[in-house]
């Protein structure tokens, strides 16, 4: 119980006080039941507003603290720690939501957004008046790790995890390891083949006692959590089972394949850029590109290709981010063989980010010509015989259209996601509306889930380049060492708890727990339910199974929920 | 004018990540709705859902795990049953039933957590009048 409580309300500089008026909200809640100070900051996340309150906690001696800021997924950990710091115990602290789940939801209506804002404090503070101290269960962790998918992103993160000293286990679904980079042609901006790449991260990988590859491979099952997950693999058609601390998806991304007839796909001399960076690899001859045995002397590109398709029905909605960049690179791979060339690019945008501007000036330079459409005027193509029409309105210079014909048209496809249904059944990884995985915060979290344990990285979670990919596949290594070499992570100590005088011994919570948590004990007079406290995952699917209300999950226990529910309603009943 | 109060019951894992991207999204839904957070919905007691509307709210609204729930594979027949026994406890207490309903939410479920809210809100409404 905490009768001496601190309780914070954030302005998050605007974002919250915009729409709630935070000041009304501190001055409303000063007086509640337990509340000894309450003060607004301007960022409460800031490394001055914490130290702040970490002195308020101490010289007022506060034995519970509420903060009323943003969405618990960013800073609960960030806050708990302060806490810790200031020497109060970090389950005697509420974090209260009043940005996502109020201010940025009520954004027309100031003061009932107040006025929701004040009750879900007043609920946060019911919560940490009735909590009670907790400390954290230790487990020990395996210091090995699995990664599923063998391209670029998961060979690099097994090279990093080896260096760390953490066995890797990489699992590839193909026969062989390489993923996109061996089928990709050369690649920008080290003009190597993708496979050469892939060759010499497998040349370093042999080397290495702490890396194995399965191909042919999946994962089948998996159980247990955070820091000592059991994982069954199938690699062709040997079954094993690997104990790891964590899991890294580095599942890779499809090319975008276009629908039948979409921009003239299913013509020989339609193509896509994958496919024409392919023939530009192979072609040995210098001075003249060769396709299907004739000369190609005109090239036209149209970009964006099964991506931001904003007016189509479940289409894809994001940009993906690398084609920009891929075909004017490519383009000037194929003036490199001939620069006769006529090419021509119909873009949407042009978005070659960061130094891969470079390589849209030079196209300028070296005589390629762009032309601008709009998603609801797409360019028309028609052809006679080998010779494709393309008919365009270039918003920027005309209003007539203009006639482009040429031998070749590269539909400058994106990146999809890869559907691992199976994957994605056994390891519940949230995912996104573009079907890629979801991280639990872009910026502050971007490789780590809402799984303990499981991160993500490479184009698994979104289109990127490959230095993108890899970047993320080093940010998953180093989190997964953070997480295992210490050798053991804290569980959360919210987990059930009998309240002993309460039990009756009915056993009807017998069955409730699948990981069979629950046994029963003989205690001086009865026998009552026990929890095993390193299984038990603090679901609380027992709770609603005991008629005596003698089962609770800590931090969640029946006297703070329905104190939370009576605070909620205090106004209701004041007027 | 009835303005109904709705408590929501959301997940840690799950639905409140898809009730934040709503919010974050700038989804109008109605401010009378209050949220508290647990671990899974299939750990939420009848007995709160009775004292949530025997104390003023005019419904309770389940967002659910549904099948992303990461800790029990029979979470949405567990909380559905939680939601038909919590409905039988209303009964019981000369309360509607209707007063409660379930959905599940996803962690990227915002739209249908606002068009569900505002349905049952209006729902809750008529059922006041």
């Amino acid at each position: 119980m905490s009768d001496k409580i601190g309780v914070f309300v954030c302005y998050c500089g605007g974002n919250i006080s915009d729409f709630v008026d935070v000041e009304k909200v501190k001055d409303t809640i000063s007086g509640e039941e337990g509340v000894a100070f309450a003060k607004t900051n301007m960022f409460t996340c800031s490394d001055s507003a914490q130290t702040e309150m970490i002195n308020a906690i101490k010289e007022k001696n506060l034995d519970g603290i509420v903060i009323a800021s943003c969405s618990p997924k960013l800073h609960l950990k960030t806050f708990q720690n302060m806490a810790q710091r200031a020497g109060l115990n970090p389950y005697q602290y509420t974090q209260v939501n009043i940005r996502e789940q109020c201010s940025w939801a009520h954004t027309h209506n100031k003061e009932a957004a107040t006025e929701k804002a004040i009750d879900l404090v007043r609920a946060g503070i019911a919560k940490t008046r009735n909590s009670i101290p907790l400390n954290p269960l230790r487990v020990n962790t395996v210091n090995q790790a699995l990664i599923i998918g063998g391209g670029i992103s998961g060979l690099r993160c097994a090279l990093a995890l080896s260096e760390m000293g953490i066995f890797a286990h990489v699992v590839e679904k193909e026969s062989k390891i390489g993923g996109n980079l061996n089928d990709i042609g050369i690649i920008f901006p080290d003009h190597k083949n993708g496979y050469e790449l892939i060759e010499e991260l497998e040349k370093d990988i042999k080397k290495r006692a702490n890396i194995n590859i399965y191909t042919n491979a999946k994962l089948i099952k998996k159980q247990g959590s955070v820091g000592n997950f059991e994982c069954d693999i199938v690699s062709g058609n040997e079954k094993l089972t690997l104990n790891v601390g964590s899991i890294i998806l580095t599942t890779g991304f499809k090319p975008y394949t276009p629908e039948p007839n979409e921009l003239g796909y299913g013509h020989p001399n339609v193509i896509t850029l994958v496919d024409f960076k392919k023939l530009l690899s192979n072609n040995s001859k210098k001075g003249e590109l060769i396709f299907n045995g004739q000369r190609v002397r005109e090239i036209t590109y149209v970009y964006c290709v099964g991506s931001r398709e904003s007016t189509k029905e479940d289409g894809n909605k994001y940009c993906s981010r690398y084609c920009c960049s891929a075909a004017n690179y490519t383009s000037l791979l194929a003036f490199d063989i001939d620069p006769k060339l006529k090419q021509y690019h119909i873009y949407r945008d042009i978005r070659t980010y960061g130094k891969y501007e470079e390589y849209y000036e030079e196209n300028l330079r070296r005589g390629a010509l762009f032309f601008k459409y709009d998603e609801e005027n797409p360019p028309d193509i028609s052809s006679k015989g080998e010779r494709i029409k393309i008919l365009v309105k270039d918003r920027l210079i005309a209003k007539d259209d203009i006639l482009i014909p040429c031998d070749l048209l590269v539909l400058v496809n994106g990146m999809v996601a890869n559907e691992n249904a199976e994957l994605n059944n056994i390891l519940k990884t949230p995912i996104g509306k573009d079907k890629f995985y979801n991280e639990i915060h872009p910026k502050l979290r971007p490789v780590e889930t809402v799984i303990d344990g499981i991160f993500i990285a490479g184009t698994s979670q979104g289109p990127k380049n490959i230095s993108e990919s890899v970047t993320s596949s080093m940010a998953a290594a180093s989190k997964t060492a953070s997480l295992l070499i210490k050798g053991y992570v804290n569980i959360e100590p919210t987990i059930a708890h009998v309240i002993e005088e309460k039990c009756t011994g009915c056993k009807l919570c017998e069955h409730s727990c699948p990981y069979e948590a629950i046994s029963f004990v003989n205690k001086t007079d009865k026998v009552i339910a026990d929890i095993n406290p390193a299984i038990c995952k603090g679901c609380g699917g027992c709770v609603p199974d005991c008629p005596e209300d003698a089962l609770e999950v800590l931090g969640y226990t029946h006297s703070q929920i329905n104190s939370m529910i009576d605070s909620m309603l205090l106004e209701a009943k004041e007027c | 004018m009835s303005n109904p109060k709705i408590l929501v019951f959301s997940t840690n894992n799950i639905s409140d990540p898809g009730i934040d991207l709503a919010g974050a999204s700038h989804m109008d839904y109605p401010e009378s709705v209050k949220i508290i957070t647990v671990p899974c919905s299939s750990g939420i007691s009848p007995k709160w859902i009775l004292n949530a509307i025997k104390g003023g709210f005019d419904g309770v609204f389940v967002a659910a795990d549904g099948t992303d729930c990461p800790y029990l594979t029979d979470c949405t027949d567990r909380t559905a049953k939680i939601v038909e026994k919590s409905q039988e406890l209303l009964t019981t207490n000369n309360l509607d039933p209707r007063r409660i309903k379930m959905a599940a939410i996803c962690s990227v479920c915002a739209e249908s957590f606002a068009s569900h809210i505002k349905k049952f809100y209006k729902a809750l409404s008529e059922l006041n009048n």
